[in-house]
């Protein structure tokens, strides 16, 4: 199992904190620096693994990582992990940013911190390994996108009077937000209509019956 | 109000910050502004300071206060508040019930609603984050999105149920009949975590692993895919450096592991796919060593053909090659793994791995050494020490201590011969020691002492080695106690091993001298060092007068070790000159070492010789640790000088010990500054056998029953009693409460009571319960003594008490004697 997804720069900041194992704010934050420490201090021609730190887990445990231009991608990972196949797993993930955001770079994750946290989502879940297929979270990835720009164009369809549209530009959009609106409205409606209730009162009438 | 600042202005704010001071502030300013927006119920902006928190989050900043706004972003309607909000309650949220509660709630919604991403978010969520009780109230949802036919909801909520089942394990039952066709699903995801929540239901249980091996025939299934894709041609879907799904490939092998384990026929119906994976793996890229390597480990594990396993070692041994670090540490450390059971295979790639101790990267050598010391036997011993000698000689600082106790150990078990064994350990502690164990040093006094043929050898090797560099304090620490048990050996020049030396007396007590005087040494060699020179007295013949001038030296030295050493030395110069040469006879050849019982105390007194030294506190510490000091305190003029060493040491366990007892000792001084003793207590005058004295003295043991209390001292109003008890899980150790009652009109102030016990017991006094004994009988003071007897001999105490009465000093002795005989017996 995977117990934390740590990634910082070549100075220690932290860009993306992820625990699969409940730890205090405190202790994650010395865990980054620790880790920070050990992984600094070692060249770039040496293997990738270490025996775990001293904060998290134990003789089981390893530091698995990867160093790229000015980030540190480091997992942490018990022994029911295969250590090479882990390094693989980093690679999948960071050629998935890169295909997420174009060329990815340090300030990419800086300002994207929940998009790299969604897309960490769809490659691990848990602690444990979900897709590997890049083109499958890369297609997931931006279904859900989609799903939540649709939601903001709704949101700018029920903010904007609707006259104002001639200018053009503008009209297409709404077009666009009010069959998402549609989209996603519809299968609420069956929702709305409470199923259950209606079991229960059914009972209920054929004892006045 | 105006709208809060978006997420990206803020961390460029933060950006801007130069120091940590700055962006704190920056940051307590916005925390201010989202809890003030939070407090205003604010619906729209509720998602981006939430995001904003998870910013601080990250950096290290607090931001708990926003767990309840997770769980309401999480009940909105709009997915992106959803996804924020589940990402923040995964990140967020602690073990708290109450959230859990209102979490449960809108997990179940959302893992029932009409959009795949939500249900997606709620899966991943439960996934990670789900308390025990979550998981019970939500497992039923789980295993119906495990039976969907949406690949996308069924992979995630495979691995979903992985984690219900870790957390409830009961729960697995309920997911079994939906195991049923997870692997005939064609998309990979599915596949491989399918696969993982199959592993996790084997590992967790003997009776669905047997269930899944005998009635799911999974071997032949995982067999059949893990064929598929070995076999099927470039897919580009899956291709990963021109290997098909090498993750999945990984997976399968692990899990054939867990159903090979202990199995013949499933082992059996597996070995042909393994070979074909081991040979057919292309492995120029990772990748591919990522599968071999899996395939190895598995052939490994199960109950495999010998053939297999050759061809297994021998990957691995191919590995070590390789120039990858990353193969080679993962080589070794499967090496490691197998080394018990394929001892031969793994010993015929001894060369590749020992070459593996000069390689640059640590985790590669630690690896090396490790499995070096694990391919250490009689046949190879030499050689093998040889490279770790050189290695320990090499290495950083951090292997020292490993590779120093790993060469210990390797000695003692395969030594071909006990001079070799001397030799080498004494390399060791020329080469590192300063790493060494603190056991190191007695233990290697133990082996020199017990083989008699060698110390004239020894002593002489030993001299040699600190003749030039007196830094390494273990070594000097030995060499200092080999010189002083068999300096003679060492002046006389009769070594058979060696071209012996010709050394004099004099040269012989300047090293000891100067590892005396340098300020490289430990107090604790200086200890060594003082009783060396004191040991020489009686083996050295022309030059005890500069003995006992260094001896009365020291008797000043600031350390109080050193200097108490030095006194009691002194002391036995000018008063018991005559017992001197017994009691520094040399030493009697040790037993081993047993390690159980507190009579192991008693005799390992004189091997152990450092340990109680190098443990014990500061000699001001509060708790005096040993009886002699005790008694003699409690005798408490200062005009009486004390003789007895306060640690075991220099003192020879067999000869003179008792001569000197304590008690004897002082009534030989005479106790002139005593204060009168009690009319109980008779005044004892015939020297210096007062021990065999007391012990053929009538006593009153004619109480029967159970352990009864004793009045221990009852005088001037002043009454101590003593109850008694047995410890069960050890006879030896009496623990004696003592409860000190005042039936006179004033308070007691200042109490302290002291004990003494003769030489064969042990005694730890534990802190009163208070100072003062209140007047008319109103309170006692308790305190409890625990004794350790384990000759289980006749219990004698002497007690010293001291306290302010009607404003004055008070200070009495007294002599116990009527302890019962439970107590003891």
């Amino acid at each position: 199992m995977i117990q934390a997804i740590l990634v910082f720069n070549n100075h220690g900041k932290p860009r993306l904190v992820r625990f699969y194992q409940r730890f205090p704010e405190e202790i994650q934050q010395q865990i980054v620096r620790e880790t920070f420490h050990l992984v600094l201090k070692r060249d770039d021609n040496i293997c990738n693994f270490l025996e775990g730190g001293s904060l998290i887990g134990g003789p089981d445990y390893k530091l698995i990582y990867r160093h790229y231009a000015t980030l540190y991608f480091v997992f942490c990972v018990d022994s029911s992990e295969s250590e090479l196949g882990i390094l693989d797993l980093i690679q999948v993930f960071v050629e998935t940013l890169d295909k997420c955001f174009e060329n990815v770079c340090e300030l990419d994750l800086i300002f994207h911190m929940d998009k790299v946290h969604y897309i960490l989502q769809e490659v691990v879940m848990g602690g444990m390994v979900l897709e590997t297929n890049m083109n499958e979270i890369v297609a997931q990835i931006e279904a859900q996108n989609r799903l939540e720009k649709s939601e903001v164009s709704a949101q700018l369809v029920c903010l904007m009077p609707l006259p104002i549209s001639p200018q053009g530009g503008l009209s297409a959009a709404p077009a666009r937000a009010v069959s998402a609106v549609k989209n996603i409205n519809l299968p609420e409606i069956p929702r709305n209509i409470n199923i259950g209730d209606l079991n229960i009162k059914v009972p209920n009438l054929s004892q006045f019956v | 109000m105006p709208a809060p600042i978006r997420l990206r202005e803020l961390i460029r704010t933060i950006r801007t910050a130069r120091t940590q001071a700055e962006e704190r502030e920056m940051i307590q300013k916005e925390c201010a502004a989202i809890r003030s927006s939070f407090r205003e119920e604010d619906n729209t902006y509720r998602c981006r300071n939430v995001a904003k928190l998870l910013y601080m989050h990250m950096l290290g900043y607090p931001a708990h206060f926003g767990q309840l706004e997770c769980l309401k972003l999480i009940a909105s309607q709009k997915f992106t508040d959803k996804r924020i909000g589940y990402l923040g309650a995964m990140l967020l949220l602690d073990e708290r019930q109450d959230v859990h509660l209102l979490m449960t709630n809108c997990i179940k919604n959302d893992l029932n609603h009409s959009t795949q991403y939500v249900q997606g978010l709620a899966l991943c969520t439960l996934g990670c984050m789900g308390s025990s009780e979550m998981c019970r109230d939500l497992a039923g949802e789980v295993e119906k999105l495990l039976k969907t036919s949406n690949s996308y909801l069924r992979k995630k909520a495979a691995l979903c149920a992985v984690h219900v089942i870790r957390k409830v394990p009961e729960l697995m039952e309920m997911f079994l009949p939906a195991t049923k066709n997870l692997l005939n699903e064609k998309n990979h995801g599915v596949l491989h975590t399918s696969v993982v929540l199959l592993t996790e239901m084997c590992e967790r249980s003997p009776d669905m692993l047997a269930h899944f091996r005998k009635n799911e025939k999974l071997v032949p299934q995982l067999v059949r895919i893990l064929k598929n894709l070995i076999m099927s041609g470039y897919s580009p879907e899956h291709d990963v450096s021109g290997i098909s799904d090498p993750f999945l490939q990984v997976r399968i092998l692990r899990l054939l592991r867990i159903l090979g384990r202990n199995d013949d026929d499933s082992s059996e119906a597996m070995n042909d796919i393994l070979a074909q994976v081991a040979t057919n793996t292309e492995t120029s890229k990772n990748v591919g060593n990522a599968i071999l390597y899996e395939t190895v480990l598995t052939i490994m594990d199960i109950k495999s053909e010998s053939g297999l396993r050759v061809l297994a070692i021998n990957i691995l041994g191919r590995f070590l090659l390789n120039n990858d670090k990353n193969i080679r540490y993962v080589a070794l450390t499967s090496l490691l793994k197998t080394v018990q059971t394929d001892h031969n295979a793994v010993q015929r790639h001894r060369s590749t791995i020992v070459d593996c101790l000069k390689d640059l990267d640590v985790s590669i050598k630690r690896r090396a050494m490790e499995l070096s010391f694990a391919l250490v036997n009689g046949n190879n011993i030499r050689g093998m020490m040889k490279e770790l000698l050189y290695f320990l000689d090499s290495c950083e600082p951090e292997f020292k201590a490993d590779c120093a106790s790993g060469i210990f150990l390797a000695a003692e078990k395969y030594a071909p011969s006990k001079r070799w064994h001397i030799d080498t350990i004494m390399r060791v502690l020329t080469t590192a020691g300063s790493y060494v164990r603190d056991d190191a040093v007695p233990n290697l006094i133990q082996l020199i002492t017990n083989s008699v043929e060698m110390h004239a050898y020894t002593v002489q090797r030993l001299y040699k080695a600190i003749l030039g560099d007196y830094s390494q304090q273990p070594l000097v620490q030995v060499a200092a106690w080999c010189i002083g048990e068999y300096g003679d050996l060492l002046v006389s020049g009769q070594c058979e091993e060696e071209e012996p030396i010709q050394v004099t007396e004099d040269e012989v007590l300047d090293i000891l001298e100067s590892v005396l005087i340098s300020n490289m040494s430990t107090s604790v060699t200086r200890g060594y060092a003082l009783t060396a020179i004191m040991k020489l007295s009686t083996r050295f013949t022309c030059t005890v007068n500069r003995i006992k001038k260094v001896v009365s030296i020291y008797g000043s030295s600031i350390d109080v070790e050193l200097q108490q050493r030095a006194v009691e030395y002194n002391a036995l110069f000018k008063k018991y000159d005559h017992m001197r040469s017994a009691l520094l006879e040399r030493m009697p050849v040790m037993e081993k070492v047993t390690t159980n019982g507190p009579t192991e105390i008693v005799q390992t007194n004189g091997e152990t010789e450092p340990a109680p030294l190098e443990t014990k506190p500061p000699p001001s510490g509060p708790q005096p640790t040993s009886q002699a000091n005790d008694l003699l305190d409690l005798l408490g003029g200062n005009d009486i000088t004390p003789v007895i060493p306060t640690a075991p040491t220099s003192k020879p366990a067999s000869a003179g010990g008792e001569l000197l007892d304590l008690l004897g000792d002082i009534s030989l001084t005479g106790a002139p500054a005593a204060a009168p003793a009690p009319a109980s207590v008779p005044q004892v005058a015939q020297p210096p056998f007062l021990l065999d004295g007391l012990s053929s003295q009538p006593l009153f043991n004619d109480i029967t029953t159970g352990i009864p209390s004793i009045t221990a001292y009852s005088k001037n109003g002043l009454k101590i009693e003593f109850t008694f008890e047995r410890s069960n899980t050890n006879p030896s150790v009496t623990v004696i409460t003592i409860q000190a009652s005042n039936s006179t009109e004033l308070d007691m102030t200042d109490f302290v009571f002291q004990a003494a016990v003769p030489k064969t017991f042990q005694l730890q006094l534990l802190s009163p319960s208070s100072s003062v004994v209140p007047a008319f009988n109103t309170g006692t003071i308790t305190q409890v003594i625990k004794v350790l007897n384990p000759q289980k001999q006749q219990l004698r105490m002497r007690i010293k008490l001291t306290y302010n009465h009607k404003g004055s000093a008070m200070q009495d002795l007294a002599e116990v004697n009527n302890f019962p005989p439970q107590s003891w017996q």
